[in-house]
């Protein structure tokens, strides 16, 4: 028998709760008598630097391809089909890696990249292409909005590395050159409206335009 | 008594001859300086022309070489990056070549709507060509000059 007779009985959970939040938003509202103006302005100050650095830190971890492949959805299919490409091993030693080309680098548009990324972790929970059929049944819809979003913001990604301006066409191959000026210096078209499948292997391309 | 001599001067023979033979490192344009009985090391791979010119066939029928690089071209069920530029639909935008129309027939010779699945995978009879000199020459001839020369002064 723990309740004492004529003890009020103890309030349910979400009363508790309630009261919680008013005492504190009570506590909040209130001017502070403890501390002076400039130690909470700068302690605001410190614990912003220490947020924003630490949200900006685990943003970057989210954004390297260690993490990408840490899923075997990525590191068995798209990372084993860019291993071969031009973009993974080169003359030159630079290497494009996932974030490079399906992030945005512009911090706005990465927070807006991201957010839409939580899908994908949906997709990782729920295991909507962990196995090799499955993704290769997802395969034309995810190419899809890849080629969607690069046609979308003009293939920002590539040009992050090769810009139309300081492409020098002498030192390309005739027919690269010829289609360059043709194609890409008139904005007539974007690189991915010609450089699919460069960096992964393509999906059924039957209905896709320029393919057969 | 004189057949054991032979045997011996015989043994004599081959152990001395195997012994300047392992000695000789065999020169030959094609081997280089291995010896026989070391692999070598391999010649640096040349890179592929890489051109918008056509090459001029050897016979009529030759299938047309590739001119140009073909690098991570994907040619399998998924799709034929060749043909995104010599398509007959394709060949306005990109100035390429259209593939030849005997692509297009199937083994009874009727004329598909586009490139007959037998004749889907271009790299079965077309491919790019190397920039490596080849370590053994070519003497082919081609049939206008084995012509001409049977008839000296030209025949056509």
């Amino acid at each position: 028998m723990s309740t004492v007779n004529g003890a009020a009985p103890r309030p349910g959970f979400f009363a508790r709760v309630w009261g919680f939040v008013v005492e504190l938003w009570g506590v909040l509202v209130r001017p502070s008598s403890v501390f002076g103006l400039g130690v909470l302005v700068m302690a605001g100050f410190v614990a912003g630097v220490i947020f924003w650095g630490g949200f900006n830190t685990a943003l970057e971890l989210t954004n390297t391809e260690k993490f990408c492949t840490s899923c075997h959805e990525m590191r068995d299919n798209v990372l084993a089909e860019l291993k071969s490409t031009i973009h993974f091993s080169n003359r030159s030693g630079v290497r494009a890696s996932c974030p490079d080309c399906h992030v945005p680098h512009n911090w706005t548009d990465k927070i807006a990249r991201k957010m839409q990324a939580s899908k994908e972790v949906w997709g990782k929970i729920f295991g909507t292409i962990n196995t090799r059929e499955k993704f290769v049944d997802h395969r034309l819809e995810l190419a899809l909005h890849e080629w969607a979003r690069f046609k979308a913001n003009d293939s920002l990604e590539c040009r992050n590395c090769h810009s139309s301006e300081s492409m020098d066409i002498t030192k390309q191959s005739p027919r690269a050159s010829v289609a360059h000026q043709r194609f890409l210096f008139t904005g007539e078209k974007t690189c991915i409206d010609c450089h699919k499948g460069i960096a992964h292997q393509l999906p059924d391309m039957r209905g896709v335009p320029g393919w057969q | 008594m004189i057949r054991k001599t032979a045997i011996l001067l015989l043994a004599a023979a081959l152990v001395a001859g195997a012994g300047s033979l392992t000695a000789q490192t065999l020169n030959s344009g094609l081997r280089g300086p291995a010896p026989l009985n070391e692999e070598g090391a391999a010649a640096p791979m040349a890179p592929n022309k890489n051109t918008a010119e056509r090459e001029v066939r050897n016979y009529p029928e030759q299938p047309p070489v590739i001119p140009h690089s073909i690098d991570g071209y994907q040619i399998d069920l998924n799709g034929n990056k060749c043909l995104s530029c010599h398509a007959r639909a394709r060949t306005a935008e990109s100035q390429a070549p259209m593939v030849s129309i005997t692509h297009f027939m199937d083994r009874d010779g009727q004329f598909l709507a586009s490139v007959s699945p037998r004749r889907f995978f271009c790299t079965e009879c077309h491919v790019p060509q190397s920039t490596a000199t080849p370590p053994v020459s070519n003497n082919f001839v081609d049939v206008d000059t084995l012509l001409s020369r049977a008839a000296p002064g030209g025949r056509r």
